[in-house]
């Protein structure tokens, strides 16, 4: 492709592609910072020292609601993202390293989760999730988001294992390493890049779901910041300054996790590739 | 320290059986090499022994102990990878203390076996290091300090010198040796190359298709190989290999190779019209006159060694040969050389490919 097109060709695609990509977060976050009147006056051009307004935020901040749905938001993506990556590379690990019967089918079945959507199962999980009495909790997205990423987390997870020499297993062995031990404190170091890039594609979809919080946790108290931001949206009247200044802060936490993942990102992405 | 007793040793994965009943006993503190062509079931038996994988039946003695159903760290053994298999990101002393720790072992008593192993791989300055500051040398000495600080009954190499380059090879064969008479240990190595077979080994065991085709001192099998694979898998260049036909005329049997190569031979075992298989090292060679039976034979490739020259040839009827010549001025290609052998070098195979012994006269 780069030879046939020149670096330049490529960059320029690249470039578009990067424009179209941030357009809209770049309006999000520039209107939020804008007066309603010039969100709607003028909504390509950047905030003046006229048009310069910080309502939106002393509103969302000053929001004790708002901090609630954040913690919401926080803990209900950690640990979901902890679940999937321990149990991920732990079930990765069993399917890759043991043979026993049925670890064909199981494979299969997880990577079934893979195609089809969990939101075509939304009816049912409902239905289980009333029955347990999960209703409103943080729970019951902890444990939709942590069956949404298993599959996924445990299919890159797989590759990665696979990839590993299998002496460094044997010499445990032969050391007498527990089983235990093998996996979390001679396979599981080494799975660092794999697990960045599996935190990464974990995080954003749960962060940024709504679907799930509105059917399984639409309580006051038990809101996530995706869902809390509609409480500005209103039929008729719609608080645009709140609504976009929410949105802005709730871009902070994905970004920052990116970054504390993106070092190992890159190397997991492309490990593999080369060599 | 510890014998070692496999009996009726066989693995198959699936329908395809990698070992066929192999039975071998090893001596305390011996040092046996298994030897054999990719795939010959080697490396296979060496994880049968340290218990990486299970064996589909027979049985495994290590010292008094069945060890069968042992998990590997219960049999007492320690294993040397081919690929090092350091713990990537532990320094060179958690390396050599990590499975200790697992064993419930006192810290000094663990400080003193790694000070020992220090001391004995002189793995001093690189203690606190990461295997990936290490050259490949000073990677397979710690892989070997893990080894050691274990006290093993038995330790076991699988192809630990395939990685390096050649001369880091042979200063790390001679470590191996060394280490070997200071322990005292029971050792098996595997290895593909026959030179550290030669070198290091107290017994080779020569093994093909699943199968232990002989078992000797290195000697032994080079001067008397048992029959046509170690005759033609030890020795390099490989011994060249004629197969003739045995006629009888009155008293006296001969046996004549394609070339009109003919040999009176004797054996109770060898019967008028068998074909029989004739051996020539190409060491033992002869060029010129000598007073034995001879044939002619055209150089077509003279390789240069320095010292010895190795001549490809090929007979009258196109069988091709190699030949060792001594000193500087070797026949040219093209030449015609006349070749004999001393019948007390010239080995013979019957029919079935086993060796028949002093049956060239």
């Amino acid at each position: 492709m780069s030879r046939r097109f020149g670096p330049a060709a490529v960059h320029v695609i690249l470039i578009a592609y990067s424009l179209i990509a941030l357009m809209p977060i770049l309006l999000v976050v520039m209107n939020s910072f804008k007066a309603r009147k010039a969100i709607f006056g003028a909504p390509l051009a950047l905030p003046s020292s006229e048009t310069f307004s910080l309502i939106g935020y002393s509103k969302v901040l000053g929001n004790s609601n708002v901090g609630m749905f954040f913690f919401n938001s926080v803990s209900v993506t950690l640990i979901s993202m902890a679940s999937v990556l321990l149990f991920g590379a732990m079930a990765a690990w069993a399917l890759a390293e043991y043979r026993f019967k049925g670890s064909t089918l199981l494979a299969l079945f997880l990577s079934i989760g893979i195609m089809v959507p969990i939101r075509l199962g939304s009816i049912s999980i409902l239905h289980t999730m009333v029955s347990l009495d999960l209703i409103n909790t943080r729970l019951a997205l902890i444990l939709v988001y942590t069956a949404q990423g298993l599959p996924m987390a445990i299919f890159i997870l797989s590759e990665f294992i696979s990839q590993i020499p299998k002496d460094l297993r044997d010499a445990a062995r032969c050391d007498g390493v527990p089983e235990i031990a093998i996996f979390f404190q001679v396979i599981a170091p080494l799975l660092r890049p794999a697990i960045a890039t599996v935190a990464v594609f974990t995080v954003v979809p749960i962060w940024n779901d709504l679907w799930f919080p509105l059917l399984l946790a639409p309580g006051k108290e038990t809101q996530t910041i995706t869902l809390g931001i509609q409480q500005f949206i209103g039929q008729y009247v719609t608080d645009w300054n709140s609504v976009l200044a929410a949105l802005s802060v709730a871009i902070l936490p994905v970004i920052a996790i990116y970054l504390i993942f993106s070092r190992q990102l890159i190397g997991g992405l492309t490990a593999g590739a080369v060599k | 320290m510890a014998r070692l007793n496999l009996d009726q040793v066989s693995k198959s994965f699936g329908t395809a059986e990698i070992l066929k009943a192999v039975s071998l006993s090893i001596e305390d503190g011996e040092f046996v090499v298994l030897v054999g062509p990719s795939g010959c079931g080697k490396s296979t038996l060496l994880r049968l022994i340290a218990g990486l994988d299970p064996m589909t039946s027979g049985t495994l003695q290590i010292g008094d102990r069945v060890v069968n159903d042992l998990a590997p760290a219960e049999r007492k053994i320690a294993m040397v990878f081919q690929s090092y298999a350091l713990y990537p990101h532990r320094n060179v002393r958690d390396n050599m203390t990590f499975g200790l720790k697992f064993s419930g072992m006192k810290k000094d008593e663990i400080d003193r076996r790694v000070a020992e192993a220090t001391r004995m791989l002189q793995l001093g300055e690189l203690l606190e290091r990461k295997p990936r500051d290490l050259s490949g040398g000073q990677r397979q000495r710690v892989a070997i300090g893990r080894a050691i600080v274990r006290e093993p009954d038995v330790f076991l190499f699988d192809e630990p010198l395939s990685n390096l380059d050649a001369a880091l090879r042979v200063s790390t064969r001679v470590e191996i040796a060394r280490l070997h008479a200071m322990l005292r240990a029971t050792m098996i190595y595997v290895t593909h190359d026959q030179t550290e077979a030669m070198t290091l080994a107290d017994r080779i065991v020569v093994m093909n298709k699943g199968r232990i085709e002989q078992v000797g001192a290195p000697l032994d099998l080079y001067f008397t190989p048992a029959n046509l694979f170690v005759a033609g898998f030890i020795g390099s260049p490989g011994m060249n290999l004629f197969s003739a036909h045995l006629t009888q005329a009155a008293e006296t049997l001969t046996a004549t190779t394609g070339f009109g190569y003919a040999l009176p031979v004797k054996g109770a075992t060898l019967a008028s019209a068998a074909s029989v298989t004739i051996g020539i090292r190409p060491e033992h060679v002869l060029f010129g006159e000598t007073p034995y039976q001879a044939f002619s034979a055209r150089v077509d490739l003279v390789e240069r060694l320095g010292e010895i020259s190795y001549l490809y040839c090929a007979t009258v009827n196109g069988t091709p040969l190699i030949a060792e010549w001594r000193g500087r001025h070797t026949p040219s290609v093209g030449d015609t050389v006349k070749l004999s052998a001393d019948p007390g070098t010239i080995h013979m195979f019957g029919a079935d490919g086993t060796r028949v012994p002093d049956a060239v006269r």
